[in-house]
């Protein structure tokens, strides 16, 4: 059973992933990467994180995807234009470079990567829920989560400045 | 294939990681548009996520876990400021191609 919702979603993820990057207009790109999103989400539950799946949703797939259609739609730049003779050949070279690195890392990690054949089952581990994550996060990790308070405060300021009219 | 009733290995997870982040790659290097060059960005950001998840699951540690909540915080300040950035460029240039967006290359 968690062969075949595994399959199913990567399936799901990897197509919308491949959607993506063909697609010309940002609008459908930007859907596609929320059903990755949706699957990874699916993907973190199966491997016992609750929490983290539950985050996936609401602040990737919620909240920065929003922004990112807002955005979109705010400029309204519509469909990608063509540049002829460019595309074809980075098609060319683009796609068997892609195959080569996924073969190499695939090929590395049957090799190499000794626990690679454990089985990944569904309840196996269940030390992912809130609880345990904001224990850990709220002792041994109490100082890089303070870190990252001012980190956004600093991006909210940056993201102020930078789209601020010129007032003059 | 008998154990696949139950469960896939955990190398699967790694290779879908993998998948997806050069397609990620594939995306910020044939895509124009300066939006969709930042959502593959984003793509490469998830991909990884869940090599940390994967890896939290077979130490039976919470650890990975916590990082990729560290990179889903720095993805969204990275967003916030990236967006800025991509509206001040439009507001300037009145285009988001990335190949007129280039005076700073030699």
């Amino acid at each position: 059973m968690s062969a075949l919702i595994f399959l199913i979603f990567a399936f799901v993820a990897i197509a919308c992933a491949i959607n993506l990057v063909v697609q010309r207009h940002p609008i459908v790109s930007a859907l596609s990467l929320v059903g990755v999103m949706c699957s990874l989400a699916v993907l973190y539950l199966l491997l016992g994180a609750e929490f983290i799946a539950a985050t996936q949703v609401i602040v990737y797939a919620g909240a920065i995807m929003v922004m990112f259609l807002f955005v979109i739609m705010l400029l309204n730049t519509g469909v990608e234009s063509k540049v002829p003779g460019k595309s074809l050949l980075s098609k060319i070279i683009g796609i068997p470079v892609f195959l080569v690195f996924v073969g190499v890392i695939a090929y590395l990690i049957q090799r190499h990567y000794v626990n690679a054949e454990a089985p990944v089952i569904f309840g196996n581990f269940t030390g992912g829920g809130p609880r345990e994550v904001g224990l850990r996060l709220f002792t041994q990790y109490l100082l890089p989560f303070e870190t990252t308070s001012i980190l956004i405060l600093i991006a909210i300021l940056g993201a102020v400045v930078l789209a601020r009219k010129e007032l003059d | 294939m008998e154990h696949a009733m139950q469960g896939v290995p955990l190398s699967w997870y790694l290779i879908l990681s993998a998948i997806l982040f050069g397609l990620g790659i594939c995306g910020f290097m044939f895509r124009r548009n300066l939006i969709t060059v930042f959502m593959s960005i984003e793509l490469m950001l998830n991909s990884v996520n869940l090599s940390f998840v994967a890896f939290s699951h077979q130490f039976r540690s919470v650890d990975g876990q916590i990082y990729s909540f560290f990179v889903m915080v720095v993805a969204a300040a990275e967003a916030a400021v990236g967006l800025a950035i991509i509206l001040t460029v439009f507001r300037n240039r009145k285009t988001l191609e990335v190949d007129q967006v280039d005076s700073l290359k030699l």
